[in-house]
């Protein structure tokens, strides 16, 4: 009796345990497949716009797709002011929040820090974009004496507020990942706190820095909602010296504003997608750069 | 944590990377072909009526159909807005009854529609009249036709040419999926001419009427348009003349019904052929005297016996 049913009584667990990894393998190889299904839709509707827009119309400097002039230059130049312009705003007041979480901060400040900067990262962004709209770009008209408070800028702020949360928190990881004994290295060698922060904890955690850099960056440039409402959507190519406090078009506004015009299948349809298609391969990049960076980093045996 | 799993992952990125450059190879070989696309669905029971289309015409329809729900309530009606390109691009893809459009449908739109088997059918079913929008505090009253359109053009780049203060005048317009977008392109800043003149660069597109009224509200530099129906009381109309000699007329109802309002244009609902049944009855109810009653009440202008 017993030489029996024991097989079958551990057989039972075994077979629990097959149907759970089995589910758990699914779920993780379902991930890989949206992606690629995704990527495949998106290449699928975006790749004729380059077969049908001749390249000089194309890679012009002026969109006005109603009537077949699809320059996607003053898109891709808008983006990427507006995005690096966020960028160079929230690195030092996102690194210096890190330190100052990880380094100065009394525990009950952190413990009320951490938290609040999770709920910065929860705001919807429409309702960051309709402050935008109704205080800070008067604020930036009357302020800067520009012509209009939806600019650039405008945006540029919005983003670098919705990328602090990314950059905070792995700039934080990678400070925490520093060991004690850089920092007591630094304090015994008679090093002021503020010097070993600057000297020795920050530059050992340079390379997590440079990644929460790339992921808030990733974070921005996708950014929709709150860009549209702020930057005025005019499609001018921003390569003056004012055009920071102009407005500007970007990809994904234009994209978002435009696709519930189009009908499906026509040369403007293709062309949103292939705007989609360069923001894929920008974000790709943007994440390969951080994903190297690190890479190399490990190479040389430092930190992270 | 996120940098330790992405430094493991590092040569997959790489290999991700490969995969989908291998993806982007087979999608280029394999195109849509042209009659690819699965055949249309079954159009809707004729109880619920769908209606999409331009945001100008958006509350209007909405007022209409709350009305002739409660003198019907075995109908149910559901109204959105989006812009005419929208409900015109939904009535072509089959997924809406009735597509509202504040302008005509273009050639290339009817081709399609044609494509996909059916002849769109237009009714017109109120008149709009687009006021031209300034901060109240801006003291330039009235504007021909001609400035109007070389200030869409940046001829005219400061409020002071036109009789105003020394500003720069920022430009406001609806997105290019509007009806009233294109309205305004081709009888304002073209005059009602064949031309190439185009909105200037500098435009600001908003994604709303909300928007426009926001930053005109705001901003003593702007100026904006919209349809009569959205000028909100913080928002100063400017009178609009033909040409230098005409008279500087205000929008308003009785303007645009005698015809000296030169920016009125009618507002239409476009059907997928001949309108059968429950859309049929929605259809010459708003242009019967029940319907057009409703109009006036939103600032719309209704058709004239």
């Amino acid at each position: 009796m017993a030489a029996i049913s024991e097989p079958i009584a551990r057989a039972r667990p075994r077979w629990g345990e097959f149907a759970v990894e089995t589910l758990v393998r699914i779920g993780g190889f379902s991930t890989i497949g949206f992606v690629v299904l995704i990527f495949l839709f998106l290449l699928r509707e975006g790749l004729p716009t380059f077969f049908k827009v001749p390249l000089g119309n194309l890679f012009g400097t002026h969109w006005y797709p109603t009537y077949e002039f699809y320059g996607i230059l003053p898109l891709v130049l808008g983006s990427v002011l507006v995005t690096v312009t966020a960028i160079i705003l929230a690195l030092p007041l996102g690194v210096a929040t890190a330190v100052f979480i990880r380094e100065m901060a009394p525990n009950w400040a952190r413990e009320i820090l951490k938290p609040m900067i999770e709920v910065l990262a929860g705001i919807p962004s429409v309702v960051l974009g309709f402050f935008g709209m109704t205080l800070l770009a008067p604020a930036i008209r009357q302020g800067l004496g520009v012509p209009t408070g939806l600019t650039a800028f405008t945006g540029a702020l919005l983003l670098a507020y919705m990328a602090l949360p990314t950059i905070i928190s792995v700039a934080e990881d990678a400070l925490d990942a520093v060991p004690k004994s850089y920092r007591d290295a630094g304090l015994a060698m008679g090093a002021t706190q503020w010097q070993t922060i600057w000297r020795v904890v920050v530059p050992a955690a340079r390379s997590g820095i440079l990644t929460a850099v790339m992921l808030g960056l990733g974070r921005a440039i996708g950014e929709t909602m709150a860009v549209m409402m702020v930057t005025g959507n005019a499609a001018r190519m921003p390569i003056t010296l004012d055009s920071l406090f102009r407005p500007v078009r970007t990809m994904t506004a234009t994209i978002a504003a435009e696709m519930g015009e189009v009908a499906q299948g026509s040369t403007h349809y293709s062309v949103l997608f292939g705007i989609g298609i360069i923001l894929f391969l920008i974000t790709f990049l943007i994440n390969l750069a951080a994903a190297s960076a690190i890479f190399q980093k490990r190479r040389r045996g430092g930190l992270r | 944590m996120a940098s330790m799993r992405a430094s493991r992952c590092f040569p997959r990125v790489l290999l991700v990377g490969f995969c989908l450059f291998g993806i982007a190879c087979v999608a280029i070989a394999w195109r849509p072909q042209p009659g690819d696309r699965a055949p249309d669905a079954a159009p809707r029971a004729e109880r619920t009526i769908q209606n999409t289309g331009s945001d100008t015409l958006v509350n209007l329809a909405l007022a209409w159909a709350e009305r002739y729900m409660g003198e019907h309530p075995d109908v149910r009606i559901s109204v959105t807005g989006g812009g005419s390109g929208t409900g015109i691009a939904a009535l072509i893809n089959r997924t809406v009854d009735i597509a509202n459009a504040s302008r005509e449908m273009k050639q290339e739109e009817i081709d399609t529609a044609r494509k996909n088997g059916f002849e769109p059918v237009q009714h017109t079913v109120a008149r709009d009249a687009i006021a031209v929008v300034v901060h109240p505090s801006n003291p330039v009253n009235g504007l021909t036709l001609q400035q109007l359109s070389d200030i869409y053009t940046r001829k005219i780049t400061n409020w002071k040419q036109v009789g105003g203060e020394d500003r720069p005048i920022v430009l406001l317009s609806r997105e290019s999926n509007s009806g009233t977008h294109v309205y305004f392109l081709e009888n304002v800043i073209r005059l009602g001419e064949t031309s190439d003149l185009m909105f200037s660069p500098d435009t600001l597109l908003m994604p709303s009427s909300e928007g426009i009224s926001t930053e005109v509200r705001q901003n003593p530099n702007a100026i904006g348009y919209d349809g009569l129906g959205y000028v909100t009381p913080e928002q100063k109309k400017v009178a609009v003349a033909r040409n230098a000699q005409s008279a500087y007329i205000l929008p308003s109802v009785e303007t645009v019904n005698d015809g000296s309002y030169p920016i009125a244009r009618p507002l239409y609902m476009y059907t997928a052929g001949e309108p059968q049944g429950g859309a049929k009855t929605y259809l010459d109810w708003i242009m019967g005297p029940d319907g057009q009653a409703v109009v006036p009440t939103l600032g719309f202008v209704p058709l004239q016996k």
